[in-house]
């Protein structure tokens, strides 16, 4: 499994039914986030099987954005069992997202 | 297709670095505002660039273009937000775009300008370095520019014309802001809020804002790189071929440290752009 692209309802089915979700919330006019994208991928790539990594669109999602109080993109945050248990604000280095899940695993 | 090399800054060092490396066969971007921006252009006159005293900053400046563009290096205006490092490729955030490059030098120049009480509280939570980025998530609502670039009248009118209900502070009057945008004249500047930012405090006025956005000319190079070593006064660590601790990252110029001159820059931005290519060739053999 890669990444997933979820609206509202997918998202509200899939996330709180994982043991473990990263969810990065983007948007097209966003540079930091199209630069985001190919490590996502990567991690999608790599993680997949273990866990959901997902997308959403916060242009398309504007109630997910306000639910979870995305002030600022790209936002990734991460799910245990549909509960936040952290987030990451701006673009970091691909590491500091695989350490995370790592750490969750 | 990446670019061999990406620059960020087109000062002395910058340039230097990327006709260097295209002399290396290398094809190179320079990222950087516009040269008449740097502070190099205000020089009236500088007599220590051996065999040619007495030419003015900005002399020098168009030189260095015209030298530049005749080595075909390519050229983009804009403000680099992020850099980030995937599997020997750099990838590069400008504005709402993105470059991508094998290797990159650092040449941003000293970045001036400390961080604001509350910035770092508040970063990600309605504090913004990005107005294309992060402005339609703020329509209808009050937000901050407070303009440290010359650009950042261009983004405050954006954000008015997406539906962002934004006052303008700088600590000067701005050229070219829309007449709808109210201008604040710049003081003590504070970042205030709660779970997120509620306001600006400018002086003992409190400006409401749920966002206020921070437009400098330049990034510091650790929010460009967040792993990115330095020195205890700030400059980037180099070694003697001006790379950094991240692979395929160099600095070069005054980003490095003292002396905070033409010459070490120039000097500096030779050895970057030789050791970024080398590092590019070494790339492609592995």
């Amino acid at each position: 499994m890669s990444v997933l692209h979820l609206n509202e309802s997918e998202f509200n089915a899939k996330i709180p039914a994982s043991s473990l979700a990263m969810v990065d919330f983007w948007a097209t006019w966003c540079g930091p986030c199209k630069m985001l994208a190919p490590a996502i991928e990567n991690i999608g790539g790599k993680y997949g099987d273990k866990a959901v990594i997902a997308k959403v669109d916060v242009d398309a999602n504007p109630g997910l954005a306000a639910k979870y109080g995305v002030m600022s993109i790209p936002t990734v945050i991460f799910f245990k069992d549909g509960k936040e248990i952290d987030r990451k604000v701006g673009v970091q280095p691909a590491d500091v997202y695989t350490k995370t899940l790592d750490a969750n695993l | 297709m990446p670019y061999d090399i990406a620059v960020v800054g087109g000062g002395p060092a910058g340039l230097s670095a990327a006709i260097n490396a295209r002399a290396r066969g290398k094809s190179v971007v320079v990222v950087g505002n516009d040269y008449r921006e740097s502070p190099l252009y205000r020089a009236e006159r500088v007599d220590n660039y051996l065999g040619m005293p007495g030419m003015t900053g900005a002399q020098l400046l168009e030189a260095y273009r015209r030298h530049a563009e005749s080595m075909e290096v390519d050229f983009r205006a804009g403000r680099v937000l992020n850099i980030m490092q995937l599997e020997g490729t750099c990838y590069l955030s400008i504005g709402s775009e993105m470059e991508t490059a094998k290797a990159v030098v650092l040449a941003t120049g000293v970045v001036r300008g400390k961080k604001l009480p509350g910035e770092v509280k508040y970063l990600g939570r309605g504090v913004s370095y990005c107005a294309t980025c992060d402005g339609m998530l703020y329509r209808g609502k009050p937000v901050v520019v407070v303009g440290m670039a010359p650009d950042a009248p261009e983004e405050a009118n954006f954000l008015q014309g997406i539906g962002c209900q934004v006052t303008y502070v700088s600590a000067r009057a701005p050229e070219g802001l829309v007449p709808a945008i109210p201008y604040v004249k710049s003081g003590r500047l504070e970042i205030v809020g709660e779970d997120g930012v509620t306001a600006l405090r400018v002086g003992d006025t409190e400006l409401p804002a749920q966002c206020v956005f921070l437009l400098r000319s330049a990034m510091p190079p650790t929010d460009l790189l967040p792993d990115l070593a330095l020195e205890e006064n700030g400059y980037i660590t180099v070694n003697r071929q001006m790379g950094t601790n991240l692979p395929g990252i160099f600095a070069a110029g005054d980003c490095t440290g003292l002396p905070l001159q033409l010459s070490k820059a120039t000097g500096e931005g030779l050895v970057a752009g030789q050791a970024a290519a080398e590092y590019v060739d070494q790339l492609s053999n592995s």
